[in-house]
């Protein structure tokens, strides 16, 4: 299990992680969403103790990463697959590993084969292609059999095969009782992997709980309203507590589900043309969520600002 | 820190740069002895005629000890150490070991080679080591070439970038310290103080003007490189690796 | 001119050049100050060659800019990115050698005219005026030394492509190999007098007869046999040898 509580990170003047407290819990995959530069690489840095928080505190099943007795027995983690010594080869990189960590010579020829990287073990990492590094990563990430496991964007420019491949390998991991942790800018990548998610943005928690919730949560009703009175009747609508925004020559109605904004319809006697429930998708629900947190973003989804900003000043 | 000692020992011996680093310094400085001994005429050659060539592997020592650190930050393998082993002073302490007894073993073979070497070439009796000064001048290398590498990890993990540690850690010895000489006044007294030119006076004599004796010099050489290691250890637990 | 250009803007727009330039005009100009604010004029009375004292300094420092100003681009592999924008390597890299070089001129005309001038403020009862050629080349010179030494240090960046290993040739030659090999009998004088860097020496050390002139009274004198100008052609032919074979090298390798 891993806890955060008020995790923060400061770098000089720039916030990289702001107060930021989760849990992971054992046996399933749990995703780290978030926009690219939303402060996932810096918090794993700091689960892991090779950054200090600022402020805040995280720890694993209880302790702090640097307490931890030989903490590759513990926590695996692959956080940048270029982590290694271009001229040292695969199998010297896991060698010197479990040689800090007292593992048995056997356990490293296990997990090249583990991760299928055993006919390039003596060839230098620096020629690796990505797919390759990466399985190297993860070699060296299972090789003290930990509980905990963190992945930082683990698929992240690998083809089809090897996406397929690191997704299976997390359920099996997950299935076998560890906690993993892996964290992605994908939704969709993490609707197939993750069971439980983490979402940040810009530093800052935007939600915690299952994949499902997430959903939910997020592509909340809201409902396409088409009328030829659609001015009155947004005037209606927003008396009765609801959000409205313009799409086209329809509305767009938030806070409100189909039955209550047919039966005002009624009631004011307005005709409607359309009334139709909308269910978001997960891109859609991510970037709802996340969009005002985007720290870069292109001048096409800037134009969804003010919508997604009024809808995150509702929530809160 | 057996432990740690033997990753070190194999991070170290798994890339290439010490087997380079300790064939160039042996090369040099046992080849320059051969150049020496070879062109030598009047008088016979003597026991500080074989280490001539002793600045050569010790540069290159510097260089070889400093990339050790260096490249670990180049390359971020660094994160994936202190990952393995949290407890960075030891980390450090156990990489400073093994690359000084490297050092250490560089410098021995080197002393030694360039001695057999000119002694092959012309072997007097002024080619024999008999007295403690000659002991030091040859022996007495592999001791200067450890300590040196001790600093050359410190300011490589103080500075993290190969080209700014590697000309700190040259221009130093080469330059400022001789440099420090032309100051009028007091560029003597700043001179004999530098450490560098205190480790050279333990391995060739100390001179009448020297402020220490052989083996004060090296215990203030010493010093001088603990100094920096406690100086990086504290500033590399500090930062965000 | 384009490409003079573009080697000037990449040159610029990362932080070692500015770093390397204020650390060798710090290292010249403060030791300069340093020297004259402690010279004494019962045992040597501060001449124009004596300003120059912190030369060496800023000649390492120089090198070490123009090495990483190749090696960098190796590094991060923008050689890459380089060579795509402008496929012919040797304009590229004669552009690239040019712009350094101008910039280590800058660097040394400002180091070896600041000393002189720190030098003169310090001790203003001294004669500082430079007169003779011989205190033109001492002042004057050192922008022209330091060009074309960054020229040699463009091309082992070059052909070494690893900032470690480019700077500790440059540097261990420069201070090491260069005097130690006056330690090899008989023939070690006469190597020395051949080698590069002495040989470049001579344009700003070299009195008409260095032998009559005390240690105190600037560098250490140059004892290469050639005259001052001859001298430094040779060094430059010799910068340009060297850049010759790095281009025809990078023109053979992959990028």
């Amino acid at each position: 299990m891993i806890e955060a509580t008020g995790l923060t990170k400061h770098y000089g003047r720039t916030v990289a992680v702001d107060n930021l407290s989760f849990t992971v819990s054992e046996g399933k995959v749990t995703g780290f969403l978030g926009p690219n530069g939303a402060g996932k690489s810096t918090t794993m840095r700091m689960i892991l103790g090779l950054d200090r928080p600022t402020a805040g505190d995280v720890r694993i099943d209880g302790q702090h990463y640097w307490d931890l007795h030989q903490p590759l027995r513990t926590v695996g983690a692959l956080l940048d697959a270029k982590w290694v010594h271009p001229n040292r080869s695969a199998r010297a990189h896991l060698r010197w590993l479990a040689a800090a960590t007292k593992l048995p010579k056997r356990r490293i020829d296990e997990v090249l084969d583990l991760v299928g990287l055993t006919a390039v073990a003596d060839k230098n990492a620096g020629g690796f292609s990505l797919g390759m590094s990466q399985r190297l990563g993860i070699a060296a990430a299972l090789l003290g059999d930990p509980k905990v496991l963190l992945f930082d964007e683990p698929v992240n420019g690998l083809d089809p095969e090897g996406i397929l491949w690191i997704r299976k390998f997390m359920h099996k991991l997950a299935d076998e009782g560890r906690t993993v942790f892996v964290s992605s800018h994908l939704l969709s990548e993490m609707a197939q992997t993750a069971q439980d998610l983490v979402v940040i943005g810009r530093g800052k928690l935007i939600h915690q709980g299952t994949v499902d919730e997430f959903i939910a949560h997020a592509t909340e009703s809201t409902v396409l309203v088409r009328s030829p009175e659609l001015e009155k009747l947004g005037e209606y609508l927003l008396a009765a507590g609801a959000g409205i925004s313009d799409d086209g020559d329809a509305l767009r109605v938030s806070g409100m589900d189909s039955p209550a904004i047919g039966e005002l319809a009624a009631a004011r006697q307005i005709t409607l043309h359309e009334l139709s429930p909308q269910v978001g998708s997960l891109e859609q629900a991510f970037i709802q969520l996340t969009g005002d947190s985007v720290e870069y973003r292109t001048v096409e989804t800037g134009r969804l600002a003010p919508d997604v900003a009024a809808s995150q000043e509702e929530r809160a | 820190m057996t432990t740690l000692l033997a990753t070190e020992r194999i991070k170290l011996f798994t890339t290439r740069s010490p087997w380079w680093s300790a064939f160039l310094a042996l090369g040099l400085t046992i080849g320059f002895a051969a150049l020496v001994g070879l062109n030598h005429n009047g008088g016979p050659l003597t026991v500080e005629h074989s280490q001539f060539g002793m600045q050569f592997g010790l540069m290159v020592v510097s260089v070889m000890a400093a990339l050790a650190i260096t490249t670990e930050y180049r390359f971020a393998t660094i994160r994936a150490t202190f990952q393995a082993v949290p407890k960075r002073t030891s980390v450090l302490v156990a990489k400073t070991a093994v690359v000084a007894v490297l050092a250490a073993v560089i410098g021995e073979v080197a002393a030694f080679g360039s001695w057999v070497t000119t002694y092959a070439i012309d072997g007097g009796p002024e080619m024999a080591i008999t007295t403690g000064a000659d002991w030091r001048m040859v022996a007495g290398v592999g001791l200067v070439y450890a300590i040196a590498s001790v600093i050359s990890v410190a300011v490589g993990t103080l500075v993290r970038q190969s080209a700014g540690a590697i000309s700190i850690l040259l221009i130093w010895p080469l330059l400022v310290e001789n440099l420090v000489q032309l100051i009028p006044g007091i560029g003597d007294d700043i001179h004999d103080w530098m450490p560098f030119t205190v480790a050279g006076r333990f391995l060739n004599g100390t001179g009448p003007d020297a402020p220490m004796g052989p083996w004060a010099s090296l215990a203030y050489f010493a010093g001088v490189a603990a100094v920096l290691l406690v100086a990086s250890l504290v500033v590399a637990n500090k930062r965000d690796a | 001119m384009t490409l003079l250009a573009v080697e000037r803007i990449k040159l610029f727009t990362t932080r070692s050049p500015w770093w390397c330039t204020l650390i060798a005009l710090v290292l010249t100009i403060g030791f300069g100050a340093l020297m004259a604010g402690t010279s004494d004029e019962a045992i040597a009375p501060l001449n124009v060659a004596a300003t120059q004292f912190g030369y060496g300094f800023g000649l390492v420092v120089v090198m070490v800019m123009a090495t990483l100003a190749i090696t960098t681009e190796y590094r991060f592999s923008t050689i890459r990115a380089t060579f795509l924008a402008v496929p012919n390597r040797p304009s590229t890299l004669v552009a690239k050698a040019t712009v350094v070089a101008v910039l280590a001129a800058v660097v040394g005309e400002i180091a070896a005219f600041g000393s002189w001038g720190i030098a003169g403020a310090i001790k203003p009862n001294v004669d500082l005026a430079i007169n003779t050629a011989y205190e033109w080349r001492a002042v004057a010179g050192v922008g022209l030394v330091y060009a074309l030494s960054a020229v040699v240090a463009v091309a082992v960046g070059v052909l070494i492509r690893h900032s470690a290993g480019a700077i500790a040739v440059l540097l261990i030659w420069n201070q090491l190999v260069e005097p130690l090999v006056q330690l090899i009998p008989r023939v070690g004088d006469d190597i020395h007098k051949w080698m590069p860097f002495n040989i470049a020496n001579k344009l700003v050390t070299g009195n008409p007869d260095p032998t009559t002139r005390d240690v105190l009274q600037g560098p250490p004198p140059s004892d290469a046999v050639l005259g001052p100008w001859p001298a430094i052609g040779v060094f430059a032919a010799f910068a340009a040898v060297l850049l010759g074979i790095a281009i025809v090298v990078a023109n053979r390798r992959d990028a």
